[in-house]
Order: C-alpha cells, then structure tokens, then sequence
C-alpha cells in the first residue's frame, strides 16, 4: 500500500510538472549592451535564475545590439504586431514609446502594498525620466550619471592637493589653467579637462546646464528652454574652456577616445559616465580620484542608461510575468551585485545597505561619488519626438564647440528647430 | 501570336526569379513611392495622404542639403581616388616583384575586415594628440590636428577611410583583368620600343575599359551607401559636417521614425542613382570596347 501511494504521488508530480510545463509563460526580453563586461552571460544568469524561482515562467534574453538597434528592432517588432514582452530601452524613448502606443503603464500591476513599496523603492532621481502624466511606464535597471575623473599623479605634479578635486566653475579654470602643460614650441602635452562632444553631447552638457541653474526641458516633454540665457552661458563656458582659457582640446573632442585619453595622461580631468569606472580602474597606470561635478549656481549632473518597459501588445499573462521579473531583477542583493559586476549605479538606496555593495564601497571608495551625487541630479533631456530634438541641441552644442557659431546663435536656432518640431505636441 | 504551351512553360521557369525580382525590388520601390507622399503613422493615427509636403519638407530641410553636398564631395572624391589608386596596385602587383603574394594580400585585407572594425582602429589613427596620423606630423614639425571633431577636416577624413576601403576592392577587379591579357601585346611593345606609360596608355588602359566601367558603377554605387564608418566615427558630426544622404535616411527612418520623409529621401537617392547608371551606361557603355 505504501508503495503504492509512493508510486502514486511520483506519478501525480510528474504530472504536474508536465501540466507545469504545458502552463510555462514565456517572456521574451530585449536587452542592449552599452559598456564593456560580460553582461549577456551575466543576463543569462538571471533568467536561469529567474527560472529556478519560477518554475512556470521562462525568461529568454535577446541580446539586441546597442541601445539604438535595441529599440530599432523592439519598435519594428511592435509594428509588425509581435513585440518582445519586455525591452531594457534608454530612458529617455519613454516619450517615443508612448507616442507609438508600445508601452503599458507599470501601474496597471500594482495591486498590493509590496507593489506599491516596490515602486518607491528606488532613488527619485531615476524615476523622472519613466514616470509622465502620474504614470510609472519604465523602472530603472542600468543607470548612470556624468561624474569627474582625475589624475592624482598630475595634480601633485601640478602642486595641487591630490583628495581636492575642483568643486566649482572658478576652481576648475584654475586648476585646470595649473594642469595645462605646453612643451617648447607651444604644443600641449596634457590637457586641464576634457569633456567629450562626439555623438550625444547633449548629455554632458547638461552637466554644465543644469550647474548654471538651466533645466532644459519641462516634464511634458512639450517645451524646451535651449536659448534660455543661463543656457547660453553654460554653453559660453564650454566654449570658453578651450577657446578662451585653452585648457580644454579645441573642436569636438571624442567620446570613444576619451578614457583611454585619461589612461594616457593627455587630459589630467574629465567627465564621462560612472559606467568607465570598471574600465579605468583596471587599466589607468597611476592613482586616481572620483568626483561629483563643480558647482557654479549649483551642483547638477544629468542621469542616463535604460529603464525595463513592458509592450502593449505582449499577452497579459506575459505582462505579469515580465512585471514579476522586474521586481525580481531590482531586488536590492541583485541590483548591489549588478552595480558591482558592470559599474552601473545601484537603482535603490537599500541596494547600498547591503552587505556586498558595502564591502565594495569600504575597498573602492570612488564607487559611492555617482550615488552621492543623486540627490544633485536631474531628469536626462527627453520631449516628443526626442531624438529629432535632441539632435537639434546637439548639432548646435557642436557649433558652438568648432567656433562655426558663438553661444548665442548656436542655441537660437536649436530653439527655433526644436519648437518647430514640438509644435504639434501644444 | 497565341499563348503556346511554350509560352506557359517559358514564364513558369521565369516565375521563382520573377516572384523575388518583385517581392525585394518592385514592391518595395512602388511602397516607397507611395509613402512619400503619406504622413508618418503615429501610434494609433494612420497615414494620411499629404501630397507633396513631404517633398516640400525635404526642400526647406538645411540637413538634408547639408548631407546632398557632403555626398557630392564624399563621391568626387572616392570614386576618382580609389580607381587610381586600385590601378596603380593592380599594375604593380600584376609585374613579377619579391613578395607579390604578400603584396596582393596586404592590398585587399582592408576589403575583408568589417567596416565597423576597421572604423573604430581608424578613429585611434585620427585621435589628437598620440593618434598614429597626428605623431607622425609632430614628428614633421606640424601642429596635432583634430581631425574628427573639426568640421573642416571631418569629410575628409571619412573619404579617407572610405578610398582605403575600397581600393584593394577594386584592385582585385583589374588585377584579373590585366591577367587576361595576353601577353603578346607586351612583347610586341618592347620590341618596338614602347616606353611603359605608352604601353599602358595606349595598350592596358583601353582593354581594361570593360573593367573600369563595372568598377565605375559599382564605385558609384559604394560613394551613397558606405556609411557604416560614419555611424562609429562621426555620427554625421560636428554639426552635421560629415552627414551623407543614407547616414540622414537612417536617422530620420529609424531615429525620428518619419517613414513618410524617409520614404521621401529614398525616392531622391533612388532618382540620383537611377539617373547617374543611366548616364553611365548610354555614355560610357558606346565608347567601351568590348572583346
């Protein structure tokens, strides 16, 4: 009889494991990969893990080429009627997504107070670009801010003190003035600061914006203030780094070569985003220091990176399977060990009370200046028709750089292109 | 004349071809067409017939100038500098020289590696300061120049790539061309004393013109749609300096998501293609002596 009843429940799990297998819930989830690591095997592991946990949901990763073909790819699958169930997408498509009607809302899956716990769980600075219109449409995952670095080396041979990185706009003309080194026929060997403007300068120069107190656009996403004249003066002051100053590299100065510029000694400061400090760490032959941004009216960085999205048009059930995915992926164990694997900030602030990121922190201080500098930070430019806007503060930030147009001009016609374009958005 | 069974058989061996000809050609030039004049479909909005406003757009738009005359200049000077150049390898490699093989290889490894590869090791020639390019011009007494990020240098400095790209392409093309000679003619022209310019002049030059008018086209055809080293290099920067018409197709197809507009510049680059082969072949084609 015992025996029985053993083969019995054998056969009655087993079927319920087939039941189960039948039942599973599939998840597709695109995902890009913007900085060095070995991030697809680390993403595999969370949904093996994921897995584990949920034995009727499978989670299968896509790798989908860097943000821009992620979105290519998760757009013209939504049009084509099959989206992924969910996407990790740069923050600021929230616009985009939602004017093409791809995205559902985070709040339609909150039901319990642990949701709703969860969805205030993390920093306010990293929900600005995802929530519009009182609605939760994106929930941070890999997240960054613009920080400073700089040679410690080069500073003691300047005669500056090593721990005191420039805090404002005067200091950092000083000492940048100090750090510009010139040999015998007048060429420089190593650059004050550098900041990079190839590609998306828009992002780094909201650093210098929003310092000089200049909010770029407002949280509609419907306006923006791009001739503003602390704008204008910000971008002045870029400017007059190199052509005033010249203590910054003249013309657009590259983003891609900009670390490996530090590594070399050609710049003794600059401004890239915290997701280099893995990089830097390992490979910079000599000690040096992280820190927030200068002030000049006020301390201000821009956030960046990607938010996870759930599609409109994926199946409810996979909805909510990709939504319990979510909450699963931004648990503060996970997300302290994602920081520290990739160098990307920790989403939540109970990631950094966890015993592993503060082990870390207690070993690489430098790790703990992107977080410091949240509170300071501010939502990374994003309107309707985003990109196209963008571009159009872009390409006059890179006119103003290569003296093609002063400050004033530059930013003028960004405005008259840019309102342009938002015009059906009033 | 009555549809024979001849007939029937004929198109029904022509249908497979017949069906991807239209499926991956027709169809999507005769779609384009028709986007063009539609507005682009937003969320839940259809598109809607506008006209010619996307035309109009198109005519006011400065970037897309901006990125017409860039191409015309990217064109001018790729297709002429990467012929000459591939002429110049293919003969040298084509003599009896130590290390030919070597040689050969050499020339054509640029064609093998992926433009995105090869674009992000150029970026590091270009780089200020320590970049390969700017240390040897130190080393000449010249100043450290920026090339990518100066919007006078930035379109140069992608045709550069671009020439060295494709050349060793090219190369290939003639290289097999002035093997088929025979070699007779060669021998001819020593005997009578010609010197090795009137030898190529007058002898190589004129039996590689078959070769040189595929190389021509597909030149042509390279100078609108190599635009991969743009995207890691450049992105169209600064300020638009270095934009070529497909890099500002792609922006605004997959960036802005215009597809109304970006069908509107398809139709333009298929128009300018469309009339430059032409113009190719009823010109060239008549002077070009075939064997």
């Amino acid at each position: 009889m015992k025996k029985f009843i053993k083969s019995f429940s054998v056969a009655a799990a087993s079927l319920c494991v087939s039941t189960a297998v039948l039942a599973q819930t599939e998840v597709s989830f695109y995902f890009p990969v913007a900085v060095g690591g070995p991030i697809t095997k680390i993403i595999d592991g969370y949904a093996a893990d994921f897995n584990k946990n949920n034995p009727n949901v499978v989670v299968t990763p896509v790798y989908a080429g860097s943000y821009q073909e992620t979105i290519v790819k998760s757009l013209t699958a939504h049009k084509s009627g099959k989206p992924p169930t969910a996407a990790i997408l740069l923050s600021t498509d929230t616009f985009t997504l939602i004017d093409e009607d791809a995205i559902v809302p985070m709040d339609n899956f909150v039901k319990t107070d642990a949701d709703r716990q969860w969805i205030k769980s993390f920093f306010p600075a990293f929900m600005l670009n995802g929530q519009i219109d009182n609605k939760t449409w994106g929930i941070p995952f890999q997240r960054s801010t613009v920080v400073m670095y700089y040679n410690k080396q080069a500073f003691k041979a300047a005669g500056l003190d090593p721990e005191k990185a420039p805090a404002t706009w005067t200091e950092l003309v000083e000492m940048g003035t100090k750090l510009t080194k010139r040999d015998a026929s007048g060429n420089v060997t190593q650059w004050g600061i550098q900041v990079p403007s190839s590609g998306f300068p828009y992002w780094l120069f909201q650093g210098f914006s929003t310092q000089n107190n200049a909010i770029l656009a407002n949280a509609a996403g419907t306006k923006v203030a791009y001739d503003d004249l602390k704008t204008i003066e910000a971008l002045q002051f870029w400017m007059d780094l190199s052509q005033k100053y010249k203590i910054h590299p003249p013309g657009v100065v590259q983003w891609g070569t900009t670390p490996r510029d530090f590594m070399e000694g050609k710049s003794a400061m600059i401004w890239t985003t915290t997701g280099n400090l893995t990089n830097i760490r390992k490979n910079a032959p000599f000690e040096f220091g992280v820190a927030m941004l200068p002030a000049n009216a006020r301390r201000g960085s821009p956030t960046g990176g990607g938010n996870f999205f759930i599609f409109k048009k994926a199946p409810a059930k996979e909805q909510q399977a990709a939504y319990e995915f979510a909450k699963w992926l931004t648990q503060p164990e996970r997300a302290a060990q994602w920081s520290i694997d990739t160098g990307y900030v920790a989403v939540s602030p109970a990631a950094y009370e966890t015993p592993a990121l503060k082990k870390y922190a207690a070993e690489f201080p430098p790790a703990l200046v992107a977080r410091d500098q949240l509170p300071h930070a501010v939502a990374e430019l994003s309107t309707h028709d985003n990109q196209r806007v963008t571009k159009a503060l872009n390409d006059g930030l890179q006119a103003g750089l290569t003296g093609t147009k002063t400050a004033e001009q530059a930013l003028k016609d960004a405005q008259i292109e840019a309102t342009r374009l938002l015009r059906t958005y009033q | 004349m009555t549809l024979t069974s001849r007939h029937i058989q004929a198109y029904l061996l022509l249908l497979p071809a017949f069906v991807f000809l239209v499926g991956f050609t027709h169809y999507p030039a005769i779609a384009t067409l028709i986007d063009s004049v539609m507005s682009a479909p937003r969320g839940g909005r259809a598109p809607a017939f506008i006209g010619l406003e996307n035309y109009q757009a198109m005519i006011q738009d400065p970037v897309f100038w901006k990125s017409a005359i860039n191409n015309l200049w990217f064109a001018l000077a790729t297709i002429p500098a990467s012929m000459a150049l591939s002429i110049v390898m293919a003969l040298w490699v084509n003599d009896k020289i130590a290390g030919r093989q070597f040689l050969r290889m050499s020339y054509f490894l640029p064609t093998v590696m992926p433009m995105i590869a090869v674009a992000n090791i150029w970026i590091f020639f270009y780089t200020p300061d320590y970049g390969l390019i700017n240390q040897i011009l130190q080393l000449l007494g010249f100043k450290s120049l920026n090339f990518l990020g100066n919007p006078d240098l930035a379109l140069m400095s992608v045709t550069i790539v671009a020439i060295w790209k494709e050349a060793g392409f090219f190369m290939i093309f003639y290289l097999a061309a002035l093997q088929t000679l025979s070699p007779s003619y060669r021998e001819a022209a020593q005997i009578e004393g010609a010197s090795r310019w009137y030898f190529f002049w007058r002898i190589q030059w004129p039996l590689l013109m078959p070769t040189t008018i595929f190389v021509l086209v597909n030149a042509l055809i390279n100078s609108v749609r190599m635009v991969d080293h743009i995207f890691v290099m450049t992105n169209g920067g600064p300020n638009n300096a270095s934009s070529l018409l497909l890099f500002y197709l792609y922006e605004v197809g997959f960036k802005f998501w215009d597809r109304g507009y970006a069908s509107t510049l398809t139709v333009v680059l298929l128009a300018i293609l469309a009339i430059a082969g032409l113009v190719q072949f009823f010109l060239l084609d008549r002077r070009t002596h075939y064997r």
